[in-house]
């Protein structure tokens, strides 16, 4: 009796394994059971690992939402901004301190209604960052609002009867705008999921990745969808890899399949870049660098 | 701590207010700028855009003023001294991030010149209409400084102050120009870089994990840190704890946010900056900012001539209010002449700091031109009679 007490007490403990990236005394966080979010951070973290690159020199920006606290749960210089603005917060950042490697990670509603705007024109000027969209296609926080990413006839609280407001495809927004790298997935293509922001953080210059995530408290319940794992299955069953897809057709409706994969992935002189030739040709030794 | 060498335009000049400001942010340390094109602050970034690739600075020409007055607090933390210029319609865009820089004590500085609103108003024409937005235009409480210079020379001296101030309490500082004073030129000397005072931004010497991001002492004012430094900080704008992490509790909002407006009030006296002119022996005291203190001269003047002992006190700084020397002189004098150029916005506090004792005339002016000094006179002059 007394020797099998110890033997327990011995038991390795089970830990995350990427619990050193994330903030333990926040713990437990606020996503629901089902969410996809946690998912994500999972496999950004690990992302971020493989990619080697110096976590004392990455910070990341969230906006406002359910996504919007996932700066809050990384132990990394991270800033939780105002409702839409976390790209023009990371993009005075980033000219700031060059050195630094900028995330910036938010929701749907966060990154393309409030902060639309903001997002055309980062990836316009290739700023160099990594913007990382979990587009549950729903505002989570405020109760389950349609957002521009709501597919028609799907049922959001503002729109009772089912949505009729047309949703933007995001690969599409993305590529349009300027962004060198573009990738959608699923929650459920976890290694996936992981290897795209990997290859976004690395890529130099405006990165995107969209990652379709559950809402199961308030997406898939209202749309009679079932639970997370509910969702899961759907994405596994309804998901098509089509790498290099053109943008253009990607779009998502109601229940039906979701195009992933990486569609653009091209190389485009950054803005700092841009800026620091331009001026140096006009005022040649005269030109005094920014220096971060 | 003095100014750059390579920062300073050292000698006299003969330019506008807008200018002026731009070389006295460019003294005062500053090298980044994120600005949107308004009237008639938008000569302030146009300089700065000239200026800055012969000076290690960042300009960038932000989508709106949303952008612009959120990519400043980015640079911030990044390290830099940063600021950004807008006018009415923007300055009103810019509101949610003044709480934001509030709430974070991120110290920047905003340059608001001043045009006549509401809305699209007067683009190109002056007021002072913008003064209780600066106070009060964010939700929530919270403290600010706002500092109003009346010529080019001031532009670019309170300028630099601004700086100072922002750094030295971790605070938001306005800089609320108007029309006129922007656009209006004169000389300017900007003197040596040794003679130009700069507060540098007090970073911590305490390692990660010793450091807590508002953890402070007597001063209210936390240290702060730098991202890449290896803190792994956390600020947000959400109600938060010393260790900058949210904390959704009356308890911990009652202490912060008693803080924040207690590090700003409780200084009050030391961030005062006022000019008082035969304020002593005064019956009638004119009290004026801005370009309306320039205005009110030849009317003080005249008041004097006529046998009144009229005195002046202009304010260079509005907010933190200077309560107390206001309440104090409501004591010794018979009435207060508040010519501004707006409805009725400083005399507010000008009364309720009067509270009963001196009368308090409000000289209104609805903005689109300065004063007739005729007017200003009349007030004076007809303030007692109808008191």
């Amino acid at each position: 009796m007394h020797e099998q007490q110890t033997a327990i007490a011995e038991a390795p403990e089970v830990r995350n394994p990427v619990e050193s990236l994330l903030r333990m005394d926040r713990m437990p966080h606020i996503w629901c059971p089902g969410c996809g979010i946690g998912t994500t951070v999972n496999c950004f973290a690990r992302a971020l690992e493989q990619s080697k690159v110096d976590l004392d020199k990455t910070a990341i920006v969230s906006g406002i939402g359910c996504t919007g606290r996932v700066a809050g749960y990384l132990n990394l210089d991270s800033f939780h901004t105002t409702h839409g603005r976390a790209i023009p917060f990371a993009t005075g950042l980033k000219l700031a301190n060059p050195d630094l490697k900028i995330v910036v990670y938010s929701g749907d509603g966060d990154l393309f209604a409030i902060g639309g705007n903001h997002f055309i024109h980062a990836a316009r000027r290739n700023v160099d960052m990594t913007v990382i969209c979990v587009n549950n296609l729903i505002y989570g926080m405020t109760g389950g609002q349609v957002a521009p990413t709501t597919p028609v006839t799907a049922k959001g609280t503002t729109y009772p009867y089912g949505s009729y407001d047309p949703p933007f495809n995001l690969p599409f927004l993305a590529d349009s705008s300027g962004a060198v790298y573009v990738a959608r997935w699923t929650v459920y293509h976890v290694r996936h999921v992981t290897k795209a922001i990997k290859e976004a953080i690395l890529h130099r210059g405006f990165s995107f990745v969209e990652i379709i995530s559950p809402c199961p408290t308030l997406y898939s319940r209202r749309n009679r969808l079932g639970d997370g794992l509910d969702q899961m299955k759907f994405y596994k069953e309804n998901s098509e890899i089509r790498n290099g897809a053109n943008t253009k057709d990607v779009d998502i409706d109601f229940q039906k399949t979701i195009i992933v994969g990486k569609f653009v992935e091209r190389e485009r002189k950054t803005y700092r870049q841009l800026m620091n030739e331009h001026l140096s040709n006009v005022f040649g030794e005269q030109y005094t660098k920014y220096e971060g | 701590m003095k100014a750059e060498k390579i920062a300073v335009l050292t000698g006299a000049h003969f330019i506008d207010g807008d200018h002026a400001a731009c070389e006295g942010a460019i003294a005062a340390g500053c090298k980044f700028v994120a600005g949107y094109p308004i009237t008639p602050s938008t000569e302030v970034v146009e300089r700065i855009a000239l200026r800055f690739p012969l000076v290690g600075g960042v300009f960038i020409q932000m989508e709106d003023e949303i952008a612009s007055s959120i990519a400043i607090q980015g640079a911030v933390w990044a390290g830099k001294k940063a600021m950004t210029v807008t006018s009415g319609p923007g300055f009103s865009l810019m509101m949610e991030h003044i709480g934001y820089a509030a709430i974070t004590e991120t110290p920047c500085v905003f340059i608001n010149v001043q045009r006549s609103g509401p809305s699209t108003g007067l683009p190109t024409l002056p007021a002072q209409a913008d003064m209780m937005q600066a106070r009060w235009g964010s939700h929530g409480d919270y403290e600010i400084i706002a500092i109003v210079p009346n010529s080019p020379q001031e532009c670019f001296d309170l300028t630099i102050r601004a700086f100072n101030l922002a750094e030295e309490y971790r605070v938001p500082v306005l800089v609320m120009m108007d029309e006129c004073v922007g656009h209006m030129t004169e000389k300017v000397v900007i003197p040596e870089a040794d003679q130009i005072d700069i507060v540098e931004r007090k970073f911590t010497k305490k390692p990660p994990g010793e450091y807590k991001m508002f953890e402070t002492n007597e001063s209210m004012v936390p240290e702060m840190i730098k991202v890449g430094d290896g803190y792994r900080m956390h600020l947000t704008g959400l109600t938060h704890d010393e260790r900058g992490y949210p904390a959704m509790s009356p308890k911990v909002q009652q202490k912060m946010l008693r803080r924040l407006v207690d590090k700003i009030l409780l200084n009050e006296e030391k961030i005062r900056h006022i000019e008082a002119d035969g304020v002593d022996d005064a019956d009638i005291v004119v009290i004026s900012y801005g370009i309306t203190s320039r205005v009110v001269l030849p009317a003080i003047n005249n008041a004097r001539e006529d046998g009144l002992k009229v005195g002046h006190i202009r304010l260079l700084t509005v907010w933190p209010f200077p309560e107390s020397y206001i309440r104090d002189l409501a004591k010794r004098v018979s009435a207060f002449v508040v010519p501004e150029l707006n409805l009725g916005q400083i005399v507010h506090e000008v009364e309720r700091c009067a509270a009963g004792h001196a009368v308090t005339r409000l000289v209104p002016h609805a903005g689109g031109a300065v004063h007739e000094p005729e007017d200003i006179y009349d007030a004076i002059k007809g303030v007692l009679e109808h008191a």
